[in-house]
């Protein structure tokens, strides 16, 4: 039997049998014959956002925080064009999130009609697909495909443009097990050649380590605890990347830290020395290698990945396997057992204890002050404050915090971390936090902020208050744009060009002005005080932590540098275990 | 400074200007790629090109599957094999594509372009570029009396070469297609 409903229609019933219960968007007049339809029923939730980047920026917090798709609808023209930062981003990111963007009618397409874009166009090189539907019988099948798309192979955004003319006649509705889906089939299992390959590698390895990313944790729960698995019986080391966090909990013995360009100098000197690199769903992004052609020289490098254009784009593999993460673990795990479970237990004593050396090193110590906020003291609170707490979820903005959360903030659970890394959104983490509270109502969000990427996207305070999202924005205030300035100290002669802000608003006010509770803290003294009064009020809080204005985020390298030529701490390592209230991680 | 005595970068290159495309070999590459025919599949196709930086020497598209809805896009390129590995799985991971073979590199292939040659002149430069024409199987499809239009298909070096020919003898205009390509064999 086919059922006949206008385009409208399909679309909220096409949403409805794929499992979504929550959409965010924000209407317009082409928009409006869904947005009628809507009105009209009770099985989907709609977030109204502030802007429509904000809707796309909570589309992938709450994917990336329950593991399904984000769903966004915008109106035409300005509508759709609003959420190209956020379709980049879900590229960049590998964040499954389905667009709608309602269209000026068939017939008016091309006239430069009132809100027409060419957002087929111009949305193109920033989805993993995208679709004009011209013809209502196709919608339905259309909607279903997108699903397919956004969610199977190496997760990314989709976009469907959906004039209005077809939103309004009426059409045949495929049912989602109708929908045509079968061209589009990446390849799950891994060659199980290449998989022995490895495990012939992994046997032998002296110095291997493990580097994991964001592929592990879109790959889903198996994955994860596969990877688990795969470390506590191997016992080699492990690091991630910045979209890689909580897929190995923090708290593991062999948990290396980050790694990267702020990555932890155990991590970095761990990558560079390594004799086997097995990089399991991460790809190889500039800020992880550094300088290419010094770049972990004396090993050989496996490399498992969903997307066969990930392998060798940047760094040559010698054993590259095409494969979901889960899938190749598993068969890896088999192949290693079924052959004796064997590692080389002389080199992994050695390596730990070179490992040991390094992490003596202390990288993250800093020199802390009693009169003023440090911003690593302020997120070592802040953690200390909230560890343990399985519903914590932490969001971010992009710049110095950012790192500085990733460093001093422990996962120990995946999906527990969202924050802009391929990318680099600056007013991410403020919409994110309200995506990432829409799905788990009763969970602690918390968005750690700066003052100037939080100010991109302040806006949704209104959406967090008129659903009574009890978001927690942690500001790190620095009144400066920290990591522009940081660059601009170590590169350009301290000329602080435009990276200092004169004329911020009075976060408290701010915070006032939208129905939330404002709470500033200057002084380290009050800050667990302040910290808990945040835990505790249960609604929206703009928390105003003023921080040391000048602070630099290390261990750094350099760009242009390879792994093992970081710049460390201005601590100093010896002076800063002596100095009273150094808090050492 | 770092309290462990490590110096700050000790190579000035950066990580974005390591790769000197020209320091490598460049290969030469046909490839075919078999799409949905749907809208706007060759500004994909192009884009991808385009936003990535890759080169498209010639490109050719038509459907060639009415029922199944299936065009060939043929594209030459060029690039390192690095370069050329990165194009075919950048091409292979887009949604409506279903097939990309590399010409050059799965085996012998037939490669032919068409092309049509307008060449004005008169007298003895007339009576050479019929002489002309005729070695190179070229066809007369038009013509005025200080003018022809030649139609010739072969290999793009056989165009170059009759181009060139062409020139001193008054060549007004060229219109070629582009490279069209099979595998040879059964399959």
């Amino acid at each position: 039997m086919t059922r006949q409903m206008t385009g409208a229609e399909m679309v909220v019933q096409a949403l409805i049998d794929q499992g979504v219960d929550t959409i965010f968007g924000y209407p317009g007049g082409a928009a409006l014959p869904i947005y009628d339809e809507l009105f009209q029923q009770e099985k989907i939730k709609h977030i109204l956002v502030r802007h429509e980047q904000g809707a796309a920026h909570a589309a992938e917090g709450y994917a990336r925080s329950t593991g399904k798709p984000g769903v966004v609808l915008v109106t035409s023209g300005p509508g759709a064009t609003n959420t190209v930062t956020g379709l980049t981003d879900a590229l960049l990111d590998s964040v499954p999130i389905i667009v709608l963007s309602a269209q000026v009618p068939t017939f008016m397409i091309g006239t430069d009609a009132f809100q027409e874009a060419d957002t087929i166009g111009i949305t193109r090189p920033c989805t993993k697909h995208n679709y004009l539907v011209k013809d209502t019988d196709k919608l339905a099948g259309v909607l279903h495909e997108a699903f397919h798309v956004a969610t199977n192979g190496r997760p990314g955004p989709v976009l469907i443009d959906i004039p209005k003319d077809v939103q309004f006649a009426k059409g045949k509705y495929t049912e989602k097990n109708k929908a045509s889906t079968g061209h589009y089939a990446p390849k799950l299992k891994g060659d199980i050649d290449a998989i022995t390959d490895l495990v012939k590698l992994m046997e032998t390895a002296k110095r291997p380590i493990i580097y994991s990313g964001g592929g592990v944790i879109n790959s889903g729960d198996s994955a994860t605890a596969l990877l688990r698995d795969l470390v506590k019986e191997t016992n080699f080391p492990i690091t991630s990347t910045l979209m890689g966090l909580g897929a190995f909990p923090a708290s593991g013995d062999q948990w290396m830290g980050m790694l990267g360009m702020h990555g932890l100098y155990e991590a970095n000197m761990a990558m560079h020395g390594c004799d086997l690199m097995i990089n399991i769903g991460a790809r190889f992004d500039d800020r992880i290698t550094g300088r290419i052609d010094a770049f972990s020289p004396k090993s050989k490098k496996a490399h498992i990945d969903i997307d066969p254009s990930s392998i060798n784009k940047v760094i040559h593999v010698d054993v590259p396997i095409i494969g979901d993460v889960a899938h190749v673990l598993e068969d890896m795990l088999r192949v290693w057992k079924s052959r004796g479970r064997k590692t080389n237990a002389d080199g992994l004593a050695k390596w730990w204890s070179q490992i040991e050396d390094w992490r003596a090193v202390r990288c993250l110590s800093y020199k802390n002050s009693e009169k003023v906020i440090k911003p690593q003291y302020a997120l070592q609170r802040l953690e200390a404050l909230t560890k343990g707490r399985k519903d914590r979820y932490i969001t971010t903005e992009v710049g110095q915090h950012q790192m500085w959360a990733a460093q001093y903030l422990g996962f120990e659970d995946p999906n527990r971390w969202m924050t802009s890394g391929g990318l680099g959104t600056m007013g991410y983490g403020c919409p994110a936090s309200i995506g990432v509270q829409v799905a788990h109502p009763d969970a602690l969000v918390i968005n750690v902020a700066g003052e100037a990427s939080w100010l991109m996207n302040m806006q949704e305070m209104g959406t967090a208050r008129q659903y009574d999202l009890p978001v927690k924005q942690f500001i790190l205030n620095n009144e400066r744009l920290g990591m522009v300035r940081q660059w601009q100290d170590l590169l350009h002669g301290n000329r602080y060009s435009q990276s200092w802000s004169e004329a911020l608003p009075d976060f408290m006010l701010l915070a006032q002005a939208f129905g939330a509770k404002g709470i500033t803290c200057a002084d380290p003294s009050d800050l667990d005080d302040a910290i808990m009064e945040m835990l505790k009020h249960d609604g929206p809080v703009v928390f105003d932590c003023l921080v040391e204005k000048h602070e630099n985020c290390y261990p750094m390298i350099p760009s242009g540098a390879p792994h093992n030529e970081m710049l460390m701490g201005d601590a100093g390592v010896a002076d800063a275990i002596g100095t009273t209230g150094a808090v050492l991680v | 400074m770092s309290p462990l005595n490590i110096k700050q970068g000790t190579s000035r290159k950066s990580a974005y200007d390591l790769k000197d495309p020209n320091a490598d070999v460049i290969e030469t590459h046909t490839l075919a790629v078999i799409v949905t025919n749907e809208a706007g599949v060759l500004a994909r196709v192009i884009g991808l090109f385009s936003g990535r930086g890759y080169n498209i020497d010639s490109l050719t598209v038509a459907e060639i599957d009415h029922e199944g809805h299936r065009s060939r896009i043929t594209v030459v390129t060029t690039g390192t094999p690095e370069v050329i590995q990165q194009i075919k799985a950048q091409l292979g991971r887009m949604v409506p594509v279903h097939d990309v073979h590399d010409l050059t590199e799965e085996g012998p292939s037939v490669e032919r372009e068409l092309a049509l040659f307008k060449v004005a002149g008169s007298g003895d430069k007339r009576i050479e570029m019929l002489r002309l024409a005729e070695i190179f199987r070229a066809n007369v499809v038009d013509s005025t009396l200080e003018s022809f239009i030649f139609e010739m298909t072969g290999t793009s070096e056989k165009i170059d070469a009759f181009a060139d020919l062409m020139h001193p003898l008054g060549l007004v205009e060229v219109a070629r297609t582009g490279v069209a390509a099979l595998a040879r064999g059964t399959t």
